[in-house]
């Protein structure tokens, strides 16, 4: 090659790095953020924010693409197929909850524990680690998809398990990640001072890294498979998450309203007794026709129907304790958002659970886009909304603590993106249990669940609209979101006022 | 001063979570145990591997109001009689392959993964496959050919190729032939089998 191409090249790529690093820089000056406002721990928070912001967007983006396809089945076929889409719109969500989750706990830890974060180095290695990782994992989905059926795929690729599909390196990565983050929060209560928030925190972190390892391992037994699969998702998603959400909303509400922190601990005891004690035997919803003995039709169909009444506590706690503080809060769109948190919740996983759980109706719903319809209101309901209404608590501090009270400067944007937010999760959720309810009666009741009966019903009228609704409710949505992250940049940018002082009464 | 009565008391709620949440995770511990040994390959509720060397139906018990795996006689899979370490390996290679092809993503086994392709619990039972001496070369042929072989039933929805090799497409018929023996309790309900008379 001459060597006049190359410096060609070179002198290209140079150019480009340039222009894309104006551009960041642009983009910095735009924004306007100025970090000295943060304490070390919140920056470490507001990384994880920025990333679980990203990939939220990635979630919606495949969601789009999947639904697309419902609609157009040629589209992106055997370049990106559905089975893809499908697995980064999952797996996007997934994580940037986690991320989530994590930047919400190094947001308060230092506030709770009264001290710095121990091991704040060995955090930012970690958020930079896991970053890397999780890129990785998403480009060898999306340019590598599939291997042969070997360890060496399942190690390398794709594990192929809804939920936990990350390649088994991944896995232990994402363990090693927890461990560093685990062992910050652990040090920096017991330098500083424990509390009733911190103990429930620090035990529920355990089952949360301990539940994930019952997901790695390969079984070519389909019945202890999916057993244990089981054990992570839903000891995950509807007992230790839950919790840890319980944590969060209990010390923002002490934050954002001034409850007293009696109140607020003795409301998450019982939070977690009715939680822990509905949900860890409500697994058994999930042992219905895996496989598994026949006890579990009576157990799962007992307990599940429990679960949603820790959500109901958490309502009364939530919309008592903002009633009897005249909803005075110092962040509107904060207290706005833990609002459609403790309805969302409510909604999605107690009453959207609740109406398909017991095993009477189950043999007819499971496996349809019945699930589907929960899944979408359960995890925006009782998780989306709470990582937002904590990106509106980092954004103002990262402002200076300025004013997010009455009269917000382009308050609109706050109010449009929270509308058409929960606007377009809950249309979709429509949608989807219509396309439910059919499925269930033409597949299932009438034509037994065989192939064609499946096709029959994917392929009637009924469905069909369903599935337009869908993709016409997921774009309400995206756009919610495009207007939430505008809103997230921009908040607060002019802002002279400091914000409203919370009392403790 | 008042007394704070125990329904409000921070310590009895606290006692409350720590014995609740210990009580439910050992029965749940308990139940494990059991329900492992109850469907380990091998015993009543899930066959041993080499199954696949037999007839496998799911039929309506009227007693029991519900659907039951039945096992009848020989009915070799590719003319072959497997010994059970051999069944295994195959169904294994099987599996392997749902796993590595990302089946769960557009599909349901046992009624768990994705909803846009039809549910693989009894794929191999299902009347698509027009004979039951036709079935298995047809299954072979649709895993490694599925757009030449594509079965859409007039939805436009057609499995992409996922370069699946013979030995793999034969590794995932075993896997579905055994999968379709397990005891679901009666999930799907109402099926009709390949073997079923109209």
């Amino acid at each position: 090659m001459d060597t006049t191409d190359t410096t060609g090249i070179m002198q290209k790529a140079t150019a480009l790095l340039g222009k894309a690093q104006n551009c960041a820089n642009d983009f910095k000056t735009w924004v306007a953020l100025d970090s000295t406002h943060l304490s070390d721990g919140q920056k470490l928070a507001v990384n994880y924010f920025t990333v679980a912001v990203i990939l939220f967007f990635a979630q919606i983006l495949f969601g789009m693409l999947a639904a697309t396809q419902f609609i157009f089945p040629n589209f992106l076929y055997g370049f990106l197929d559905f089975s893809v889409n499908r697995m980064v719109h999952i797996n996007a969500m997934v994580v940037w909850m986690l991320y989530g989750f994590i930047g919400c706990v190094y947001w308060l830890l230092e506030d709770e524990s009264g001290t710095e974060i121990v091991g704040l180095k060995l955090g930012n290695i970690a958020f930079w680690v896991l970053t890397g990782a999780v890129t990785l994992v998403v480009l060898v989905y999306l340019l590598v998809q599939i291997g042969p059926g070997k360890d060496s795929s399942l190690w390398f690729i794709n594990e192929g398990r809804e939920y936990i599909e990350a390649p088994r390196w991944a896995d232990i990565g994402i363990v090693a990640v927890m461990l560093v983050f685990f062992y910050n929060v652990v040090a920096t209560f017991s330098k500083g001072q424990w509390s009733g928030i911190a103990g429930v925190l620090t035990l529920d972190l355990v089952a949360l890294a301990g539940l994930y390892t019952a997901g790695m391992f390969y079984m070519t037994n389909i019945t202890h498979d999916q057993y244990w699969w089981w054990w992570v998702i839903h000891l995950w998603v509807e007992a230790t998450w839950e919790v840890l959400v319980g944590v969060i909303m209990a010390w923002s509400l002490m934050k954002l309203l001034g409850v007293k922190r009696k109140i607020v601990q003795t409301w998450l005891y019982i939070e977690v007794a009715l939680m822990f004690g509905s949900g860890i035997l409500g697994l058994g919803h999930h042992y219905f026709w895996i496989g598994t003995p026949e006890y579990w039709l009576t157990i799962g169909g007992f307990f599940s129907a429990l679960e949603p009444i820790p959500l109901v506590a958490m309502v009364v706690h939530a919309v008592y304790d903002a009633g009897t503080h005249a909803f005075k809060s110092g962040n509107h769109p904060a207290l706005a958002w833990i609002i459609a948190q403790a309805f969302g919740n409510f909604f999605g996983a107690g009453v959207w659970g609740f109406m398909h759980t017991l095993p009477q109706i189950n043999l007819y719903t499971h496996g349809t886009q019945w699930s589907a319809s929960h899944g979408h209101l359960a995890f925006f309901g009782a998780y989306a909304t709470i990582n937002i209404a904590f990106f509106y608590l980092a954004i103002q501090h990262w402002r200076g603590n300025v004013w997010m009270s009455e009269g917000i400067k382009n308050g609109w944007r706050w109010k449009w993106a929270l509308g058409l937010l929960n606007g377009g999760v809950l249309g979709m959720t429509i949608a989807l249990l219509i396309a439910g309810y059919e499925q269930s009666f033409i597949e299932r009741a009438v034509e037994g669940s065989t192939w064609s009966g499946y096709f029959t019903a994917q392929n009637h009228p009924s469905f069909q609209a369903a599935m337009v609704w869908r993709w016409f409710f997921g774009a309400i949505t995206f756009a919610g979101l495009v207007l939430l992250i505008w809103d997230l940049l921009t908040i607060g940018k002019t802002e002279e006022r400091k914000a409203a002082h919370v009392s403790e009464n | 001063m008042n007394e704070t009565p125990l329904w409000a008391s921070e310590s009895f709620w606290k006692k409350t979570a720590i014995w609740v949440t210990a009580g439910s995770f050992i029965i749940l511990v308990v139940l494990t145990f059991d329900s492992l040994s109850q469907t380990r390959a091998g015993g009543k509720r899930v066959p041993a591997y080499s199954v696949i060397n037999k007839k496998i139906d799911y039929q309506y018990k009227e007693g029991l109001h519900k659907s039951m795996p039945v096992i009848g006689d020989t009915e070799l899979l590719f003319g072959k009689a497997y010994t059970e370490a051999e069944a295994e390996q195959l169904v294994m290679l099987g599996k392997k392959t749902t796993q590595a092809k990302n089946c769960m993503n557009c599909h349901t086994l046992l009624g768990n993964g994705a909803y846009y392709a039809p549910d693989l619990t009894k794929a191999w039972l299902d009347k698509g496959w027009i004979s039951t001496e036709m079935r298995e070369d047809l299954m072979v042929q649709f895993l490694m050919n599925p757009e030449k072989n594509a079965r859409t039933f007039g939805s436009n929805r057609r499995m992409p190729n996922l370069n699946i090799t013979e030995a793999e497409a034969k590794g995932v018929v075993a896997f579905l032939k055994w999968m379709s023996s397990i005891d679901t309790n009666g999930f799907p309900y109402n099926f009709k089998t390949i073997n079923a008379e109209e």
